[in-house]
């Protein structure tokens, strides 16, 4: 315990002196450092920030140091984390490297693998984009037909991503192939390549919401060495369905509602600003229970997340309840964004130019933003048919 | 559905032919990407009226059809599933209904014409918050010599950058809050004082705030009693709201028929995803919540054509009803389209953005709940 509040000191200590002042603000989204080769820093202070916490390996606490990372204990990790929560600071990085990449290759990656690169995730030098979805195979992600043939000393790559986030940005890509047309679930493997390489092309998809995160990504005759296949031949789909425990586990924890717009105000304080107030209640008796039923529904998620934490601590390894905390963050956000929308009523139904503030033409996009968010990382659907197949062990009809 | 007349029939058919060739989804796209600020294209509504469309509220002597709000209803229905953007709702449903419901015999000789042929856009201007609130009218109406000034704010009107008259209600006594007081006016669009911010929405329809800044008016632009227009006021509204509650109708149907083909296309696991038990209790609700609105919204409409003394009790529940259907129907669009439905290339998010826009005009449904119990005085 002496030892943990030393560290606590120690590390309270160092943030002090090194997270700058305007990391400790609210983030909007123009400011994310995704790093990468053309990482932009809007805000001089994000590369500061990150550059200084991935010097000390902290943007991957608990990867080792041999890796670039923090080769912080569970316990410790947990200290640096509330240490940072405590003086709100910003995250260093975001990174699909960080949150789903980089605990698959520690599992299942040979040392050369790793130690080309972890590192790279830890200091953000590499931006890695998700290459699962095809136009064919979204929830089925199994039937995946993107195909890998064997040329001797690399795999021949040809086939078409789709809603690949961010591939347009990215510097590298984690793949899934078919390297085997005889077999559905065995004839997957993990490969990871260079978005630059000839015969890669990603074209951005524009959303609802106006913004385009994701892109087709097509691959011509794309050459990829074999010592870039992680994992067996064809053993992919193990990794591939852990690296979705660790992208979900991921969105439970960390939750969709960071960038939620509405200027940094809580839903009851914008209800208040939007609808007024009779004698302190929000004024629309209606509107106020419908969001008490959220803010309770929200804290009873918060409690499972952190219960689901401690006891996953306790026994270790991540257990089937993340598929539960994925679909329940998905669904508090859309909610949470909904009643913003309509505690905002016509101020949440600007779309650009005069007559709307910047918080609330904010609102309406991470509104519309929203509704991906029980489609992305596996939709809604099929996590509750897992919980009920796996978790409670009801039969598959199919 | 209700049984309809060989008229109507006729009516519907016509509006859906057309429709479907003049004035798809990929208008109001087309409209949306040009930039276009009215927020309807001017030689689709010209020909709109052409077909008379405009004119189907409006008595036959001041050149309309007068076949009723039903009627209209059906045309704003095949609108409605083709999210058609045009003055209808705010020239010929709201601005046509506060003329036949208070105004004297030369105003809607002066107006109803117009309105009836296209000559003239009208719209109705209400709301000064974020939120539909007719009982909290502020917009102050003093007056000044023979006549009256203006001075205030209304926000959010429908067609309001474009309308050639304005229905204004203003307040000319007592506070925001009570009913005596209001008092509805005839303001022209070109009027001297009046500034219009056209803003640019999610649904692409023509909206703009309005500054009155001491606008005079001559007594002859008073539409119905002083000091009690409310009255005439929310009988207009209901009106509104009903013929609205088809047009979100037809959006949630279309949405719906749209779906539920995915389900019937889109294969997954082997399978059409449509034999997944999960969606088919969801489109089977959803079928469900849409034939309950369409009760409503018809029983609204007949209520209004028969004069029946329920109608804000049925007007209240048809835009709650329609509301609440298209709400559920918007965002089931998008869900079981899965990652297609989150892109712009579909029309998933185009409906799910007029489904929101719909939802608040002219109350949503917290508000029309609200209004229910009150009504029925609980
Ligand atoms: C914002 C966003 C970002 C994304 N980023 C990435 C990325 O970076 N990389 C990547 O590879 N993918 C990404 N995706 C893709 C995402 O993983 C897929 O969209 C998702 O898995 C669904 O696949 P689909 O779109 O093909 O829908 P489908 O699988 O066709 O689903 C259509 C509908 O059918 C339902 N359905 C399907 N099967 C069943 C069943 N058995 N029972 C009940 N219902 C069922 C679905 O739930 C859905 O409602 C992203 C998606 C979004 C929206």
């Amino acid at each position: 315990m002496a030892e943990l509040d030393a560290f606590r000191a120690e590390t309270r200590a160092w943030l002090d002196a090194n997270c700058p002042p305007s990391m400790r603000t609210p983030m909007p989204e123009d400011e994310i450092a995704w790093g990468g080769r053309n990482a932009k820093f809007k805000n001089p202070d994000s590369k500061l920030w990150l550059d200084r916490m991935a010097a000390r390996g902290w943007t991957a606490p608990t990867w080792p140091k041999q890796y670039g990372g923090g080769g912080l204990t569970r316990p410790e990790a947990k200290v640096l984390e509330e240490e940072l929560r405590r003086i709100k600071a910003r995250p260093a990085l975001y990174s699909f490297g960080l949150w789903m990449l980089g605990p698959v290759l520690l599992e299942y990656a040979n040392d050369q693998q790793k130690a080309e690169h972890l590192p790279k995730i830890v200091r953000g030098e590499i931006r890695w984009c998700q290459g699962y979805s095809e136009p064919g195979a979204g929830s089925d992600l199994a039937s995946l037909r993107t195909r890998a043939e064997d040329k001797g000393d690399h795999f021949l790559i040809n086939g078409q991503k789709v809603w690949t986030s961010y591939a347009d940005q990215a510097d590298w890509i984690f793949c899934l192939v078919r390297t085997d047309t005889t077999k559905k679930h065995e004839g997957i493997s993990f490969v990871l390549f260079d978005m630059k390489w000839p015969g890669v092309e990603a074209r951005p998809i524009k959303l609802i919401s106006g913004s385009s995160p994701f892109c087709e990504t097509f691959f011509t005759d794309v050459q990829v060495p074999k010592a870039n296949l992680v994992g067996k031949l064809n053993g992919g789909w193990d990794i591939a369905k852990r690296l979705l425990q660790y992208e979900r586990q991921n969105i439970s924890s960390s939750g969709f509602g960071s960038l939620g717009g509405g200027a940094g105000l809580e839903l009851e304080d914008i209800a208040r600003k939007y609808v007024g107030e009779e004698n302190g209640r929000i004024a629309d008796a209606d509107l106020r229970s419908r969001i008490a039923a959220h803010r309770m529904e929200a804290k009873a998620f918060a409690l499972t997340v952190r219960r689901v934490e401690q006891e996953a601590k306790a026994g270790g390894g991540v257990g089937p309840a993340a598929s539960i905390l994925k679909y329940m963050a998905a669904k508090i956000n859309q909610e949470r964004c909904e009643l913003m929308v309509e505690a905002m009523g016509n101020r949440a139904l600007g779309w650009e130019g005069e007559g709307f503030s910047k918080g609330e033409l904010q609102a309406t996009r991470a509104w519309l933003r929203s509704k991906g968010n029980s489609i992305e990382g596996g939709t809604s659907e099929i996590n509750l048919n897992v919980v009920a197949k796996r978790v409670l062990g009801l039969q598959d009809h199919q | 559905m209700a049984v309809l007349t060989e008229e109507q029939t006729l009516l519907r058919d016509a509006a859906k032919a057309w429709l479907r060739a003049k004035s798809p989804v990929a208008a109001l796209r087309k409209l949306r990407d040009s930039g276009n600020a009215d927020g309807f294209d001017k030689a689709a509504w010209r020909e709109i009226c052409e077909m008379g469309w405009a004119g189907i509220l409006i008595p036959e002597a001041l050149g309309g059809s007068d076949l009723g709000y039903a009627s209209l209803g059906l045309v704003l229905e095949e609108t409605g599933r083709t999210l058609t953007a045009s003055p209808l709702v705010a020239s010929a449903l709201a601005a046509a209904s506060a003329l036949l419901q208070g105004g004297s015999a030369a105003q809607q000789q002066a107006w109803l014409p117009k309105i009836a042929s296209g000559e003239a856009i009208a719209t109705l201007a209400v709301d000064e918050t974020a939120h539909h609130a007719p009982e909290r009218i502020a917009l102050a109406a003093a007056r000044k010599g023979d006549g009256w000034a203006l001075t205030g704010r209304k926000l959010f009107v429908l067609d309001g950058g474009s309308a050639d008259l304005v229905i204004v209600a203003a307040r000319t006594s007592g506070r925001p809050g009570e009913r005596n007081g209001v008092t509805l006016f005839l303001v022209p669009g070109n009027a001297t004082g009046l500034t219009r911010h056209k803003l640019a929405t999610v649904d692409s329809r023509g909206v703009a705030d309005l500054e009155f800044a001491d606008i005079t008016v001559g007594k002859d632009a008073v539409l119905g009693p002083v000091d009690g227009g409310f009255d005439i006021l929310e009988a207009t509204l209901d009106r509104a709201r009903a013929g609205l509650a088809a047009e979100m109708l037809g959006t949630a149907t279309q949405a719906f028929e749209i779906t539920l083909e995915y389900l019937k296309t889109r294969t997954q696991f082997g399978q059409l995803i449509g034999a997944f038990q999960a969606l088919q209790h969801r489109a089977a609700k959803m079928f469900t919540e849409i034939e309950l609105a369409r009760s409503c919204v018809e029983a609204a409409l007949a209520a209004i054509d028969s004069r029946a003394n329920d109608v804000p009790a049925l007007a209240s529940l048809a835009k709650a009803k329609a509301g609440d259907a298209l709400h559920l129907l918007s965002n089931e669009f998008v869900q079981m389209h899965g990652g297609i439905g989150m892109t712009d290339a579909h029309d998933a998010g185009l409906y799910l953005k007029r489904a929101r826009a719909a939802e608040a005009a002219f109350g949503g449904s917290s508000y029309h709940r609200d209004r229910y119990a009150r009504l029925a005085g609980y």
